[in-house]
């Protein structure tokens, strides 16, 4: 169990952390730039 | 024989065949990883690993994703270079920042997983020396496309390293079989994986391709949309 708890504070949580945060973060960037995209090319077409 | 594939290629036909699929591929994206990982996490402890085994669901997914996202880009580029298509050129160069990124997470969830396993973060064998090229080459291709103003001479060059760079494919793959070394070697198709570890991981292989596809899908939109207002601005210009 103590082994456990070692193996998850060591490893499990910062893989899975850094995969969170890297796959969240890449979701937002994608997200964002398609939402910028998109009203940038709104703004030009009621020009 | 690729006639309907070129229907799809027409930009204004891929936003509109993407714009229905995205939101069907959202939803099977968040079911498929949360089945994943509910099913991963209430596996039972490996009788030699532990619970570190349960970053096998995150590493091996993220490892295949990083193949597939560079199979994508030389498929791309074939299609770039024979058929001179400008959303082969979009697809291939928006691909490959999700690659190196999956990349970038097959290196480090392998490294975290490796400590505890085999005693060491890191060893230069054939998967892992060949691994840390793919992330080199992923990184070269980006800065080949931003180093080249002109985009189609950017495209045919880019184009040529891809295929160069898809010799690393089967390297990777295959260099387990190949040499010695710590990194396990092929047990999906082998049959060397219990059931209960099996289910969970093919699951999230399949949710970190949903999630590839949909995000490479909304990066394909963004550049289509990017195209769109530049050649807009320059008739605002003119």
């Amino acid at each position: 169990m103590s082994m456990d708890l070692g193996a998850y504070a060591a490893f499990i949580v910062p893989a899975y952390g850094i995969t969170i945060v890297a796959l969240g973060g890449t979701s937002l960037w994608v997200w964002g730039a398609w939402r910028a995209a998109r009203a940038k090319l709104a703004a030009l077409e009621k020009i | 024989m690729f006639d309907w594939l070129f229907r799809y290629a027409n930009p204004a036909r891929f936003m509109g065949l993407s714009g229905t699929l995205l939101p069907w591929l959202v939803a099977l994206t968040v079911l498929t990883i949360g089945t994943g990982l509910y099913l991963g996490f209430s596996a039972p402890p490996d009788y030699q690993q532990g619970r570190t085994v349960l970053i096998l669901f995150i590493h091996v997914p993220a490892a295949t994703v990083m193949e597939m996202a560079y199979g994508a880009i030389v498929i791309a580029s074939l299609f770039s270079l024979v058929n001179r298509h400008i959303l082969a050129d979009v697809a291939a160069r928006t691909a490959a920042p999700l690659g190196a990124i999956f990349t970038v997470l097959a290196l480090v969830t392998g490294s975290l997983w490796g400590r505890p396993t085999w005693g060491t973060f890191w060893q230069w064998d054939w998967r892992m020396t060949s691994t840390l090229v793919q992330l080199f080459l992923y990184v070269g291709y980006m800065a080949l496309w931003s180093a080249i103003e002109d985009e189609t001479k950017a495209a045919r060059i880019c184009a040529v390293l891809a295929l160069v760079g898809a010799v690393n494919i089967p390297i990777i793959k295959f260099s387990v079989q190949w040499s010695a070394s710590l990194h396990q070697g092929e047990s999906i198709m082998s049959g060397g994986l219990d059931k209960a570890f099996l289910a969970p991981l093919l699951i999230m292989i399949l949710g970190y391709t949903l999630l590839f596809v949909t995000l490479w899908l909304v990066r394909i939109r963004t550049a289509i949309t990017e195209r769109r207002a530049r050649s807009l601005m320059q008739g605002v210009g003119a």
